[in-house]
C-alpha cells in the first residue's frame, strides 16, 4: 500500500469531520433557547463566568464566526464543563470512553469469530438446511431489538439462573484473577447482546460476498490446480470476498454505536453512551454535545480504518 | 433464487429458447410474476400472514377488546395472563394488552411515516442527482456519504433533546414528539434510497427506450416520472420495506430510553421501559411488548426478503 | 486397441434446474491419444464445455451431476474418485485453460504467486523454489522480463498476457493433457494468432496432448489432428481433421463448415455466406430421434424416429446420421 493512498484518505476524512461537525452546529444553532445561552443565563454561574462564557462563545457574532469559534474551541481539546459532574467535559468522556471501546471491540470480535464460519459454510452450500438454518438464525438475530435481547438475557441468566450479575461494576473489590474474573463475568451479557446482534447482520454480509465470488471464474481456475477445497476457499474465496465485507462492516458502524448506547444503558455500563443518556436526562449540555462529537469522529475513525484495511486486502486499489 | 445455475456454467447451458417449449412458459404479467416470486419464499408468505394479524389486530382489536387503556386498579397490579387480562397488567393495574394494541398503532404508524419521508426524500435527492449529474450531482452523493457516517441514534437523541420542548408546545405532547421523531427517523434513513435512485436513473439513462423518449422530446421531468421511477420502483420498495422496520426499531429504542413518547403514550418500546424495573417480578410485562416489536420487525424484514426476491431478483444482498 | 490416455465413454453430465433436468451432456464418447492434439468443435450450449470441465470434475454439483458413463484417464475411472485423489491429477496431469483471461486469474495475488501454488501443491517446493520456477515458466511463455513481472497483480497485464500466464501455470507441472477451453474467444484477432502459436510451441517442447474446444472452425483446421463436433449434447462426428474438411458428412458439420468465412471465395463467386437456421434445441426436452433434424435440410421422417447411433463410415470417420 503506498503511503501517498494513506495520506490521499486522511485528507479526504478531513471534510467529513467538517461536515459532521457542521450539522452537529446546526443542530445546536437551529435548536430553539440557545444552548449555549442556556450556560449564561444558568443562575447558578457567578455574572463574571457567564460574561466570560459570553464573550467566549461570542454570542453575538454572525452565525459562522461562531461555528469557527466553537470549531476551534473543539479543536484545542475545550469542550466545556459538565456542571452535574463537576468536571471538564474532555476529562469526563476520556473516562468513560475506554469502557465503551472495549465493550464495542469485544463484540464486534465475537461478532467475526461466530459470522465468518457461519457466513462461509452457508454459503458454500447454498440452500442446505444448514443455510436454511443460519439464514433464518440471521435474520431473527437482526430483527431481535438489543434492548430486548438485553432484557431477556437479564430474565434468564441474572434472574431465574442467577448466574451473572445484571449490574456492571467499575469498582469489583478484588485483585488479579478474581477481578477479571468478576469483570469477564459481568461483561458476557452486554458483548453478547452486542455482538450477536452484529454478527447476525454479519453473516448475511459473509453469505452474499462468498456467493458473489464462488462463482468467478478465478475460483474455477483455483479449483482445478487440485490444491483441495479447503484453501480453495479461505485462500481464493474467503480472501477475496472479505474485501465488501470490510465496507459493509463499515458502513454499520453508526447501528453498532446505537446498539452500544442501548446496551450501555440496560446493563448500566459507564461508558460513553450511558454518558449520554444521563447528560440528556441531566439537561447537561456540553457534555451531550462533546459525546455526540466524540460518536462521529469514531464513525470516521472506522471508515478510516476500513479504507485501509481495504487497501491492504485488494491490490487494485492501492496501485491507483 | 433457488436452481439457479453458476454463472460460469449459463454460457453453455442453453437458457430455455422460446421457441422450444412455447407450451410450457406462460407468459406472465409482471405483477403476477412478482407474486409467484414472492410466493416461493415461504418464509415471506407467512410473514405477511402475521403482518397482516397484528395490523388487523391493532386497527380493530381496541374496537373488540374494550378495556380501557389508562384504568388504574391496584387491587391487580402487576398480575401475570389471567382471563380478564390475557397479558397481565402492570404496575398501576393497566391492562397490557389494551396498553399493546393502542400502542402498536402508533409504533406501526411511525414506521410507515418516517418510511414515507425517507422515501419521499431519497427519491427526490436521487432523482435530481441522477438527472443533474456534475457538481449537483456530487455534492449530493457526498451529502449522502456524509449522511451514511452520521452516528444515528446519538443525532437522534441530541435533536430530540433540544427541540422536544419547543415541538411539545406548539403540537401538543404526542402530536409534537410524533412529528419529530418521524421526520428525524426519515431524515436519518433516505441515503440508500437516494443511490438506488440515482443508480438506476443513471443505468436506464442508457437504455434505448429512455433514449427513444428523449429523442422524441421527452422533458427531463417527463422523463423522470414516466420511464425511469417505474423501472426504480422495486428496490425503492424493498428498502423502504426495511426501513419501516428499522423505523420500528428506532422509535422504541428511543422510547425504551425514556426519550420517546409520555408515559401515557404506551407505544411498545415505553410499555417495555416501564416494565423493564419489574423484570423479576413482573417479566410477562416485558415479553408481550418485546414479542410484539420483535414479531412485526421479523415478519417486516422477511416480507422484505421476499420482496427483493420477487421484484429485484438481480440482487443478492 | 492400446490403453488411450483419456477415453470418455458414455458420458452423461445433466443438470437440474427450476424447469427440469438439463441434459447438456448426454451420452459423449471420446478418445485422446498421448501427445495428440483433438478438437471439440459446436456451437454455444451444445455441451463443449460441460464435457471439458467434466474430465477434471469442476462442475458444482449440485445442480449438476454424472449421470452415466465413465471418464478413463489412462484406464482409470475418475468419476468414483475421491476429491483427495482427483486434486493429484488436477494440474498434475490435466490442466485446463478457461476462456477468459481477464477473470481467470485471481485479482489479490500476484501472477507469480499463482503459479507457484501449483507447483507447492505438487511438487513440494518452498516458496522460493516455486516463484524461481514460476519465473522460468513466464520465461517460457515470452513473458518480457520475468524476474520483474512475477511479483506483478494480474490486473497490471493485458489479455494476452495473462492468457500466456494461464498457460505458464496450466503448464508447470508437465500436465500428460492440457485442455485448452476456448483459449481464444475473447482475445483480439491478431493476439489470438499468438496464443495458438504459443500452444503449438509449448506441445512442440513438452509433448502434451491437448483438448482444444473452440467454436472457430478455422482454428481447429490450423491445429488438430482429429476433431469432433458435437451437437445439443452429443457428438455428431469424428474425423481426421483432413477427412472432416475434405468429406464432411453430418449436415450439421457440412453447415459449420460452410459457415466459415472465405475470403477468396466471397470475392471471386460473391458468395454469400451461410449460416445454419434455427437454434440449438431445448435440453430440457430433447426432441426424440436425431437432434439436428427440426434443423436439417435434408431430414426426413426417419430422422425424428429414434437417436441414430454413431457408425464408422470410413476407418477413424464416424458420424451420427441414418443418411
Amino acid at each position: 500500500m503506498s503511503r501517498q493512498y494513506l495520506i490521499r484518505r486522511l485528507l479526504i476524512a478531513i471534510p467529513s469531520l467538517l461536515g459532521i461537525s457542521v450539522v452537529l452546529f446546526c443542530v445546536l444553532a437551529l435548536a430553539p433557547g440557545d444552548p449555549f445561552g442556556e450556560l449564561v443565563t444558568n443562575p447558578a454561574i457567578p455574572p463574571e463566568v457567564a460574561a466570560a462564557l459570553r464573550a467566549k462563545f461570542g454570542l453575538d457574532d454572525p452565525v459562522w464566526t461562531r461555528y469557527v469559534h466553537w470549531l476551534m474551541a473543539m479543536l484545542q481539546g475545550d469542550w466545556g464543563f459538565s456542571f452535574v459532574s463537576r468536571m471538564n467535559v474532555d476529562k469526563l468522556i476520556l473516562q468513560r470512553l475506554p469502557t465503551t471501546l472495549v465493550v464495542i471491540g469485544a463484540a464486534q470480535l465475537l461478532a467475526i469469530v461466530v459470522a465468518l464460519p457461519v457466513g462461509v459454510l452457508a454459503a458454500t452450500r447454498p440452500y442446505s438446511v444448514f443455510d436454511q438454518v443460519a439464514n433464518t438464525l440471521a435474520f431473527i438475530g437482526f430483527s431481535l431489538p438489543t434492548f430486548f435481547t438485553g432484557l431477556l438475557l437479564i430474565l434468564v441468566f441474572s434472574i431465574k439462573l442467577d448466574w451473572l450479575p445484571f449490574v456492571f461494576r467499575d469498582d469489583i473489590n478484588a485483585t488479579g484473577l478474581q477481578w477479571l474474573w468478576e469483570q469477564v463475568k459481568q461483561s458476557i451479557m452486554p458483548v453478547t447482546v452486542l455482538g450477536l446482534f452484529q454478527g447476525a447482520s454479519l453473516v448475511r454480509f459473509v453469505r452474499s460476498a462468498v456467493l458473489d465470488v464462488v462463482r468467478l471464474d478465478y475460483v474455477t481456475t483455483a479449483r482445478s490446480k487440485g490444491i483441495g477445497e479447503g484453501k480453495v476457499v479461505v485462500k481464493h474465496v474467503v480472501r477475496t470476498a472479505l474485501i465488501p465485507v470490510v465496507t459493509l462492516v463499515a458502513l454499520q458502524m453508526p447501528i453498532v454505536f446505537g446498539g452500544a448506547i442501548v446496551t450501555e444503558q440496560i446493563f448500566r455500563i459507564p461508558g460513553i453512551g450511558s454518558l449520554l443518556i444521563s447528560s440528556i436526562l441531566a439537561n447537561d449540555t456540553p457534555v451531550v454535545m462533546g459525546v455526540t462529537f466524540v460518536f462521529a469522529c469514531l464513525v470516521v475513525l472506522f471508515n478510516l480504518i476500513a479504507d485501509v484495511l481495504y487497501a491492504w486486502l485488494d491490490p487494485r486499489i492501492a496501485f491507483r | 433464487m433457488p436452481g439457479s445455475t453458476p454463472a460460469s456454467l449459463s454460457a453453455e447451458l442453453p437458457t430455455r429458447p422460446a421457441t422450444a417449449a412455447p407450451a410450457k412458459t406462460p407468459r406472465f404479467s409482471p405483477g403476477l410474476e412478482a407474486w409467484r416470486r414472492f410466493r416461493r419464499h415461504k418464509l415471506a408468505v407467512a410473514s405477511a400472514v402475521i403482518l397482516l394479524v397484528m395490523i388487523v389486530a391493532i386497527a380493530f382489536g381496541p374496537l373488540v377488546w374494550r378495556v380501557p387503556i389508562n384504568e388504574i386498579d391496584f387491587t391487580a397490579k402487576l398480575e401475570g395472563p389471567t382471563l380478564a387480562h390475557p397479558f397481565g397488567t402492570d404496575d398501576l393495574g393497566q391492562d397490557v394488552l389494551a396498553r399493546l394494541l393502542y400502542g402498536g398503532r402508533i409504533s406501526m404508524a411511525v414506521g410507515l411515516c418516517a418510511m414515507l419521508v425517507a422515501a419521499l426524500v431519497g427519491v427526490l435527492v436521487g432523482a435530481v442527482a441522477g438527472m443533474s449529474r456534475g457538481t449537483v450531482d456530487a455534492i449530493l452523493m457526498w451529502l449522502a456519504d456524509l449522511f451514511l457516517s452520521l452516528p444515528q441514534l446519538p443525532l437522534l437523541l441530541l435533536v430530540i433533546y433540544l427541540f422536544r420542548d419547543a415541538l411539545k408546545a406548539v403540537f401538543g405532547p404526542e402530536g409534537g414528539i410524533f412529528i419529530m421523531i418521524v421526520i428525524v427517523i426519515g431524515g436519518l434513513r433516505w441515503m440508500p434510497v437516494a443511490r438506488l435512485v440515482r443508480a438506476q436513473i443513471l443505468s436506464l439513462r442508457e437504455k434505448e427506450f429512455v433514449e427513444a423518449a428523449r429523442a422524441l422530446g421527452a422533458s427531463k421531468m417527463r422523463q423522470v416520472v414516466r420511464h425511469i421511477l417505474p423501472n426504480a420502483l422495486g428496490p425503492v420498495i424493498v428498502a423502504g420495506t426495511i426501513d419501516v422496520a428499522a423505523a420500528i426499531i428506532s422509535e422504541s429504542t428511543l422510547s425504551f430510553l425514556g426519550l420517546g413518547f409520555p408515559p401515557d403514550v404506551p407505544t411498545w418500546g415505553r410499555v417495555l421501559f416501564d416494565a423493564k424495573d419489574y423484570l423479576d417480578i413482573a417479566p410477562h410485562w416485558a415479553m408481550f411488548p418485546g414479542a410484539a416489536i420483535f414479531l412485526a420487525v421479523l415478519s417486516i424484514n422477511f416480507i422484505g426478503d421476499g420482496l427483493r426476491d420477487a421484484l429485484d431478483p438481480r440482487r443478492v444482498l | 486397441m492400446s490403453e488411450a490416455l483419456l477415453d470418455i465413454r458414455d458420458l452423461k453430465t445433466w443438470f437440474a434446474t427450476d424447469g427440469g433436468v438439463v441434459r447438456a451432456v448426454d451420452g459423449v464418447d471420446l478418445r485422446i491419444e498421448r501427445g495428440e492434439t483433438v478438437g471439440v468443435v459446436g456451437e454455444s450450449g451444445c455441451g463443449k464445455t460441460v464435457t471439458a470441465r467434466s474430465v477434471l470434475k469442476l462442475i458444482d454439483m449440485p445442480p449438476g451431476r454424472f449421470a452415466g458413463g465413465q471418464i478413463l484417464w489412462q484406464g482409470r475411472d475418475l468419476i468414483p474418485l475421491p476429491a483427495t485423489e482427483m486434486d493429484k491429477i488436477r494440474s498434475k496431469e490435466i490442466a485446463i485453460v478457461f476462456q477468459e483471461p481477464m477473470t481467470s486469474l485471481n485479482p489479490v495475488y500476484t501472477v507469480g504467486d499463482q503459479i507457484a501454488e501449483v507447483l507447492r501443491e505438487h511438487e513440494n517446493l518452498s516458496r522460493r523454489q516455486a516463484i524461481e520456477r514460476a519465473v522460468e515458466m513466464l520465461a517460457l511463455v515470452h513473458i518480457p522480463n520475468p524476474k520483474k513481472r512475477v511479483h506483478d497483480y494480474p490486473h497490471q497485464f493485458s489479455g494476452g498476457m495473462r492468457q500466456r500466464v494461464m498457460i505458464a501455470m496450466a503448464l508447470s507441472c508437465r500436465p500428460k493433457l492440457l485442455i485448452a477451453d476456448e483459449p481464444t474467444t475473447a482475445l483480439d484477432v491478431t493476439i489470438q494468432a499468438q496464443i495458438l502459436e504459443l500452444m503449438q510451441e509449448m506441445k512442440d517442447k513438452f509433448g502434451m496432448a491437448i483438448m482444444l474446444i473452440t467454436h472457430a472452425m478455422g482454428v481447429v483446421a490450423e491445429t488438430c489432428q482429429r476433431v469432433v463436433v458435437m451437437y445439443a449434447g452429443k457428438v455428431v462426428e469424428e474425423a481426421p481433421v483432413e477427412a472432416l474438411f475434405g468429406n464432411p458428412r453430418h449436415p450439421y458439420t457440412q453447415g459449420l463448415i460452410r459457415s466459415i468465412p472465405r475470403v477468396d471465395r466471397a470475392a471471386a463467386h460473391k458468395e454469400r455466406l451461410e449460416a445454419i437456421p434455427g437454434t440449438v434445441p431445448s435440453l430440457l426436452d430433447p426432441p426424440p430421434g436425431c437432434r439436428f433434424a427440426q434443423r436439417c435440410k435434408s431430414a426426413r421422417d426417419i430422422c425424428t424416429q429414434g437417436i441414430p447411433p454413431l457408425k464408422e463410415v470410413t476407418p477413424g470417420h464416424f458420424v451420427r446420421c441414418v443418411l
